[in-house]
């Protein structure tokens, strides 16, 4: 399964080598999901924080995301009124957007980014790992599509460490429920070997893309960590961990960061390479994206760089050590779910930001609050203050939603920033503490 | 022993309900040298464990609508419900600081990270996210929850500086199935005759048992009871029967229950405080007490929103059960404004009541709502449909 073709080679076009694979990669991977019907494959929802795409591998099941499916209508624009549709349809206001995007998308026939209809899951893989949300939103799923679901519950790391106990039971769940059922539903015997075989080549992908996140810490800093960083995080997020796109798609992208570290280039934005690097900033929180471009044009724009952010490892904290075990398979799965950012405490989040400040000489943070998500969004005001006043950085904050248009005023966004931006001038001219 | 009248009662409870310093709290502590006083939050925390400690669980419902927020808001952007901030005020005014513990359950993203903020505001003072299971296979979450279980008992035996025994458990078990042997029993007196026991009394009721040592709470329980079935001066008006469900977490104001009332609703089932009826049934009080507690939770506890249920099929039927066993002829889906789970639960639950021909409204609260009009004027229309139906 999963052949790869290479066609574009970094040598070729060494600016844009990752991102035509990674468009490669999508549209390929869109495709074995919309043919599916025509191609017996059997699909898997799932999630993204927490995800076991290793595992679904082994069962050669095609892994659908509905989060990711939410973010492609948002920034194809189609999510205003997807969400519109589930309202009309008894969804409150108050939730989740991106679960109302994707029962809108359903309710107007799925039809996926490739313009094709996407299908229906074969099994739903409830890795509850991110928040609640997710388990009420596979609850919404099974109702409709009345397939298998397998919930995987992944213990909050409260006290900011895994427990034995935590350990334990996820694995017992991958023993006991996820993989006897994965088995069944997919009619494929569980082999560990070819899971030790994905693992290794998940690490393999890793190693790079922390290499590369780990390379805003020059200046100037020749990535976005947190625009340019969601393209670089989608297929360790997605599809593809565990593949040989993946491998080669990092190598890709490593070389052109390296390139442009060489030249002490900036990052490349939608308009060009970035001209001077005024700024630094450490972000949290998940970014717009139906106006994710003028979002990220109100950054570059000024000269500002998000050189670490706190979103681009919501699908594993593999900057602070960890790498998927071929040696310890299942327990390497747990521990990736534990530690995901979702899953991590408010105290260890503050902690991981005020790091990232230090260790990547920012200027500040900014807090990007998404109205529909508590899992982010509870609490960051106290986050805020706290890293303000362990940086002694200015700290500003923003709000937006995620894939709801009605939530993004670009005028109030735009105030905020360049307001914010003037206290990092004061504070550097040592004329004013933050406010 | 003189018998106290159902005012005595519902006053008493009511000044325990209004106290947002926990004075009676207080006193118990104070009373006698090194009590400790562990709280929680809603939904369910297993107290057996604080009680077997020889501490007071004090339940923790955030601040109602006497409180007035004015820290606890600049915690909290708009769009979060009120409880998480109403629970801050508390605790940054000085109002909870005789606690030696405060528990936070796992319901919903916000108290997962309430319970963060909570560590970093309050270092001294031990803080913990209760984890319960939500797979229900014994070898499987029953397996963790009992090993969280011990880790928080472990805790207790650390802060109460004394052993907990498998006897100290055994005997809270036998406290604790009293006392929810007599909610029941207050519940059933209110399915049975809405008119003896309305549900702003049992509300009250059922939330001195939150402060108050449990001993004592059962036997207010079983006085209201008797005092309320003895009455003589209620008559049965020709209101309809409704269940009332979603408001497991945030509390609605004592006058929302109140105007429900009004607008000719008898309230015979709801989600109210659940910790007091979250286990179904006596827990046994003989042989491993925690794997006992554990049992009961996994096969024998109520269902919310905030619980993952693994069998599409029974999905909402526990909601259908209770119209049904109670005899309502409505329900009403009221939830916090901004609650993920109630909110996300609601249009499934909907669905199941749309398939069981089971008449249902929807609203929604906060603690602080003052505006009770639109609430009586729907509850009110409600009725009066409900009611055009079964003369049909
Ligand atoms: S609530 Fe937040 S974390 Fe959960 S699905 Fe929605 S956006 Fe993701
Ligand atoms: S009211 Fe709902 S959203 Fe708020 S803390 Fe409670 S369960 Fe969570």
């Amino acid at each position: 399964m999963r052949p790869s073709v290479v066609t574009a080679k970094a040598e070729d076009v060494l600016k844009d080598a990752s991102m035509i694979k990674q468009k490669e990669m999508m549209a390929k991977h869109y495709e074995r999901l919309s043919s599916a019907p025509e191609t017996g494959a059997k699909v898997a929802s799932t999630f993204v924080p927490g995800n076991l795409n290793e595992l679904i591998m082994c069962f050669d099941l095609v892994n659908n995301l509905p989060e990711v499916n939410a973010i492609q209508s948002g920034l194809r624009k189609q999510s205003g009124s997807y969400i519109m549709e589930a309202e009309r349809a008894g969804h409150s206001e108050d939730v989740c957007t991106y679960v109302k995007s994707d029962i809108g998308m359903m309710m107007k026939g799925n039809i996926g980014p490739n313009g094709k209809k996407l299908p229906d899951p074969d099994v739903l893989l409830l890795s509850y790992t991110g928040c609640f949300t997710f388990l009420k939103w596979f609850e919404l799923l099974r109702e409709q599509y009345k397939c298998p679901t397998i919930f995987l519950q992944t213990p909050y790391m409260a006290d900011g460490k895994v427990t034995p106990n935590m350990v334990q039971y996820m694995v017992k769940q991958f023993k006991e429920t996820v993989i006897p059922t994965l088995e069944e539903v997919s009619g494929v015997k569980f082999d560990i070997d070819r899971l030790r075989e994905y693992l290794k080549k998940s690490a393999q992908a890793e190693d790079d893309l922390v290499y590369i996140l780990e390379t805003g810490k020059n200046k100037p800093s020749p990535i976005d960590a947190y625009f340019g960083g969601i393209y670089y995080i989608g297929p360790i997020f997605g599809a593809f961990r565990g593949t040989d796109d993946a491998i080669d798609y990092y190598k890709f992208l490593r070389e052109e960061v390296d390139q442009r570290l060489l030249k002490g280039l900036g990052p490349v934005t939608p308009d060009g390479p970035m001209a001077e690097e005024k700024y630094r900033l450490v972000v949290e929180g998940p970014p717009n994206y139906t106006s994710f471009r003028q979002f990220w044009k109100m950054f570059y724009e000024e000269g500002a760089t998000v050189v670490a952010s706190s979103y681009t490892k919501v699908g594993g904290t593999y900057d602070y050590g960890f790498r998927h075990d071929p040696d310890r398979p299942l327990e390497s799965l747990a521990e990736y779910c534990l530690g995901v950012y979702t899953n991590r405490s408010l105290p260890m989040r503050i902690d991981m930001l005020s790091d990232y400040i230090n260790e990547y000489e920012a200027d500040g943070l900014l807090i990007n609050s998404i109205k529909s998500c508590n899992s982010f969004s509870a609490g960051q005001l106290l986050i805020m203050r706290e890293v303000e006043k362990r940086t002694g950085k200015p700290a500003a904050f923003i709000e937006t939603d995620l894939v709801d248009p009605r939530y993004f005023s670009a005028a109030n966004v735009k105030n905020r920033l360049e307001s914010y931006f003037q206290m990092v001038e004061q504070k550097r001219s040592g004329k004013g503490a933050a406010a | 022993m003189t018998e106290k009248t159902v005012s005595e009662i519902v006053e008493r409870c009511q000044a325990l309900y209004d106290d947002l310093n926990f004075t009676s709290a207080r006193e118990w502590k104070a009373a006698v040298p090194g009590r400790k006083v562990i709280s929680y939050m809603p939904v369910y925390v297993p107290r057996e464990l604080i009680h077997a400690a020889g501490m007071l669980p004090l339940g923790i419902m955030g601040g109602g609508d006497n409180l007035e927020v004015i820290h606890g808001d600049a915690y909290y952007q708009s769009y979060i419900c009120r409880i998480p901030r109403s629970t801050i005020e508390l605790g940054v005014s000085g109002r909870v600081d005789f606690v030696d513990g405060m528990l936070f359950p796992s319901i919903c993203d916000v108290i997962r990270n309430l319970s963060g903020m909570w560590k970093m505001l309050f270092p001294d003072v031990y803080s913990k996210y209760f984890d319960v299971p939500q797979t229900y296979k014994d070898e499987v979450g029953g397996v963790f929850y009992t090993g969280e279980m011990r880790e928080f008992l472990e805790d207790l035996e650390r802060i109460g500086g004394r052993k907990i025994t498998d006897d100290d458990i055994n005997a809270s078990i036998a406290v604790y199935n009293e006392n929810r042997k007599v909610m029941n029993e207050l519940y059933a007196l209110r399915a049975a005759e809405p008119w003896k026991a309305p549900a702003s009394e049992a509300y009250l009721v059922m939330r001195a048992g939150l402060v108050l040592p449990v001993e004592e709470h059962t036997q207010l329980v079983r006085d209201y009871i008797a005092a309320a079935s003895a009455a003589t001066d209620r008559p049965m008006k020709d209101n309809s029967r409704v269940v009332l469900t979603g408001m497991f977490c945030e509390q609605p104001p004592l006058n929302l229950i109140k105007s429900l009332e009004l607008s000719g609703c008898y309230i015979v089932e709801d989600d109210f405080v659940l910790v007091s009826r979250w286990l179904i049934g006596d827990v046994p009080t003989t042989g491993d007490p925690v794997h006992n507690l554990s049992q009961a939770f996994l096969h024998s506890s109520m269902s919310t929103a905030a619980k993952y249920e693994p069998n599409q099929e029974e999905k909402g039927q526990f909601l259908v059960r209770a119209v049904r066993d109670t005899g309502a002829e409505g329900v009403i889906f009221a939830s916090t404004s901004f609650c993920d789970p109630a909110l996300l639960d609601r249009p499934i639950l909907q669905n199941v009541l749309k398939r069981a021909d089971i008449p249902f409204i929807a609203f929604k609260y906060a603690e602080n709502s003052g505006q009770m009009q639109p609430i009586r004027e729907q509850a009110g229309t409600f009725v009066d449909s409900i009611k055009l139906w079964s003369a049909a």
